[in-house]
């Protein structure tokens, strides 16, 4: 006790922090310091990372919001193709045409803008830039110990960079021409050629000008992410101290950093293509009866550069999910997770093998068979790692205090999600089987179980438990069960029957089915599923009233800790100002898992290690 | 440095893409202009004039430092303006004008991205200039590191080149 204070020392923590925490002198200013001194500089160009994560889960609220009800347009077209549209006319405005007889109906080209803005809106928008960016910047510091991050400006930046890519993708969405609707894969010659499609002109330049603004983003945020926790850990803190949350987040700004740079370089050479007439990936077109001039030049070579970050992309997505749903089941489950150490390698392993396996995605592009097979081996094994993750998380759960609670609902939901999406992976992995199964509803159910809901649940998982971090209240029990409930059930609504369309053949992307024999008795199903589709989009908006409703209504957080969870996050105070701990920052001294260790419910990661103690960790 | 290896991946995906569309046929074997060699010099001599000015200006040596700095600065405006010649040469000398084939298409495209890269080089360097003559305060820590950041980032371009420009000669 050698610096004795007049403070008042409340609770256990903090005096741990006092004694054993490390004085950066740090001054705190209740009044804001020299970068929050005003509204503006508080909450719009803020460069505290927590306003920052808010900034980012609000805006991904809104594009999901956005993605989930053009999803919900598309769905009537599919389950209803005979009804008539005309009361979305408002909304659509031209895109909607009604007939003599008052019959409105959907126009062709709107219904493909719809798919790819969906698609390109969920992954990017929500997915990446909604969760991972939410996240990493909530827990980033929080977690590792830090003021802040490395840099707060950069960090605004990123924030930045994503609003205006955003603003640049909400304005496509106004066009006469209509926002691009070549698929979020934006293959060329759909996307290289203005001409190709009504989306394919303006559409398609501000999907791309959007998309690199997007890529700067993530650059800028991974780049921080990574110096952050390489740098700015507390004292104590090594690298087999960190949650697991962190070690997802940092291989996640990894891949990042690897991949997107070369979706860049494909896009630049869309640029070329469409602007300075090279052709680099069009070869001889017929547009109309006209020969354009270009020549020699491979489509398939853009869908290497695409997938060599698609695929990193969708563990991207996954890997923040991942390290979300591990601590929250720790957590709640009043355990610690089964096999920290091999999480972790599993992640890595994981993270390495998502760079070469991008081929998968091409199996039917007319690659070589016999390099189909090297892509084949490596998709299997990613398997692997996967089942590892998966047993350690029911292994967590198995004979724990399993606390029932929203958040360690949805973190269970993900985990059964990911195991059925994983399976189907294994199907679609085989090139042989892929001859049937591709560009069917299949693969749209797969991807959507495995990456779009599983990612979705780990979001919601996250934002229930941290929730109490981020606004110093609790959101709404009772409507957070309803809401996992309908959420589980009616995903599964939805895309389980997908898969027995897919196995039939229905192929993915079509404006309607009831037009072809083969598929003319899938017709009640798809209304099964489009009827799933609203009830669930409807429980999102319920999602949606809690949030906002607890920011201001929710139920107060009374104590610091109010789940009992051992990290450093939760030893600041309900209000964190900028620079998270008033006074010293804590030390590390335990692995962040102690959790109904030598009877004790939980013991902090400030908490040091009495003698002879062995640290979980290592 | 984490941006140099998300700037390495980029161009490496340029390089192989390179590759697999010349495996693809339909690809015209030219010869690089000359004048490329010229900008090769350049932007290595500006690697080692910097160089030179961060040695200077950690042991205080500061008219030195300000001189090389200045060199560099030169240099590099020098290389940017040597790759716009080259450009004018392949479309003038070669008669190979954007548009003409994927093997001449590459090279613009890998030329102009990298000559991008330097521009942003230029601007920290432009930044490091300002510096020198207006801080009064000696090698700071501070100093020092802003400059070993610029001095990194301006080795990387240049190794860069090197190997865009080996890479490029080899292949036509």
């Amino acid at each position: 006790m050698a610096n004795v204070t007049t403070q008042q020392v409340q609770t256990e923590e903090d005096r741990l922090i006092q004694e054993q925490g490390f004085d950066d002198h740090f001054h705190e200013h209740h009044h804001g310091d020299k970068y929050q001194s005003n509204f503006i500089t508080t909450y719009i160009f803020s460069q505290d990372h927590k306003i920052i994560a808010r900034q980012f889960l609000i805006t991904g609220m809104f594009w999901a919001f956005i993605g989930g009800l053009m999803s919900l347009i598309f769905r009537l077209q599919l389950g209803f193709p005979d009804e008539s549209l005309a009361w979305l006319r408002p909304l659509l405005g031209k895109w909607i045409t009604i007939n003599d007889a008052g019959l409105g109906t959907l126009a062709p080209e709107f219904y493909y803008a719809l798919v790819t803005m969906h698609g390109t809106i969920i992954v990017f928008f929500v997915l990446t830039a909604g969760l991972s960016g939410t996240f990493s910047n909530l827990l980033i510091p929080l977690q590792v110990g830090a003021r802040d991050m490395a840099s707060p400006f950069l960090n605004m930046l990123s924030y930045w960079f994503f609003f205006l890519a955003g603003v640049v993708m909400f304005f496509s969405l106004f066009l006469s021409t209509g926002p691009f609707s070549g698929g979020w894969t934006a293959y060329p010659p759909l996307s290289a050629l203005p001409q190709a499609s009504s989306g394919s002109g303006a559409g398609m330049t501000l999907w791309i000008v959007s998309l690199v603004l997007f890529v700067v983003s993530v650059l800028l945020g991974g780049i921080n992410y990574i110096t952050t926790i390489l740098n700015l850990r507390t004292k104590g803190m090594s690298l087999w101290r960190m949650p697991l949350t962190i070690w997802a987040f940092l291989i996640t700004a990894i891949l990042g950093l690897l991949s997107f740079p070369v979706l860049a370089s494909g896009f630049f050479l869309i640029m070329f293509d469409r602007s300075l007439g090279t052709s680099f990936y069009l070869s001889e077109i017929f547009i109309g009866g006209q020969a354009l001039d270009h020549v020699g030049g491979s489509p398939i070579l853009y869908q290497h550069l695409f997938w060599f970050l698609g695929h990193p992309e969708v563990y991207i997505i996954i890997l923040p999910a991942m390290g979300l749903v591990s601590e929250v089941l720790s957590v709640h489950s009043r355990k610690p997770i089964f096999g920290y150490k091999a999480m972790v390698f599993s992640m890595l392993a994981i993270g390495f093998l998502s760079f070469i396996v991008w081929a998968h995605h091409m199996f039917m592009s007319g690659v070589n068979p016999f390099i189909s097979n090297f892509f084949v081996i490596f998709t299997l094994i990613i398997a692997v790692p996967s089942a590892v993750k998966v047993f350690n998380w029911i292994a967590t759960l198995y004979g724990g205090n399993v606390r029932f609670t929203t958040p360690n609902l949805f973190a269970i939901g993900f985990v059964s999600m990911f195991i059925s999406g994983g399976l189907t992976g294994i199907f679609l992995g085989n090139s042989a089987i892929d001859i049937q199964l591709h560009d069917t509803y299949f693969v749209v159910a797969h991807f959507h179980i495995v990456m779009g809901v599983a990612a979705f649940f780990g979001m919601f998982a996250g934002v229930y438990h941290w929730f109490p971090k981020m606004f110093g209240r609790f959101m709404n029990e009772t409507m957070g069960k309803i809401h996992f409930w309908l959420t589980m059930i009616g995903a599964y609504a939805i895309f389980w029957p997908m898969h027995y369309l897919g196995m039939a053949g229905v192929p993915r992307r079509y404006y309607r089915f009831d037009v072809f024999e083969t598929f003319r008795h899938f017709t009640e199903i798809n209304k099964f599923i489009t009827i799933a589709a609203m009830v669930v989009f409807a429980a999102q908006l319920l999602l949606l009233i809690n949030f906002f409703y607890s920011i201001w209504k929710g139920k107060k957080v009374t104590t610091k800790n109010p789940w009992g969870a051992s990290t450093l996050e939760w030893t600041t105070p309900i209000h964190a100002d900028h620079g998270n701990w008033p006074g010293k920052i804590p030390t590390v001294q335990r692995w962040p898992y102690d959790y109904g260790k030598d009877g004790k419910d939980f013991i902090p990661q400030i908490e040091p290690l009495k003698e002879g103690e062995h640290d979980g960790g290592h | 440095m984490a941006a140099c290896a998300s700037i390495t991946m980029m161009f490496g995906a340029f390089t192989s893409a390179f590759l697999v569309r010349q495996a693809a046929g339909n690809w015209l074997e030219f010869a690089l202009p000359g004048i490329f060699t010229l900008s090769t010099v350049l932007i290595v001599a500006s690697s080692i004039t910097l160089h030179g000015a961060f040695i200077a200006f950690k042991k205080g040596a500061l008219p030195l430092y300000k001189g090389l700095l200045i060199a560099t600065f030169a240099l590099g405006l020098s290389f940017v303006v040597v790759q716009y010649e080259g450009w004018q040469a392949m479309k003038d000398l070669l008669g190979l004008p954007l548009g003409t084939n994927p093997s001449s298409d590459f090279v613009y495209l890998i030329s102009m991205i990298h000559a991008a890269h330097v521009v942003g080089g230029i601007a920290a360097l432009l930044v490091a200039v300002i510096h020198a003559f207006t801080l009064t305060s000696g090698p700071t820590p501070t100093r020092k590191l802003r400059l070993e950041l610029t001095l990194i980032y301006w080795h990387f371009v240049d190794i860069l080149w090197v190997y865009l420009f080996v890479f490029m000669t080899l292949q036509s």
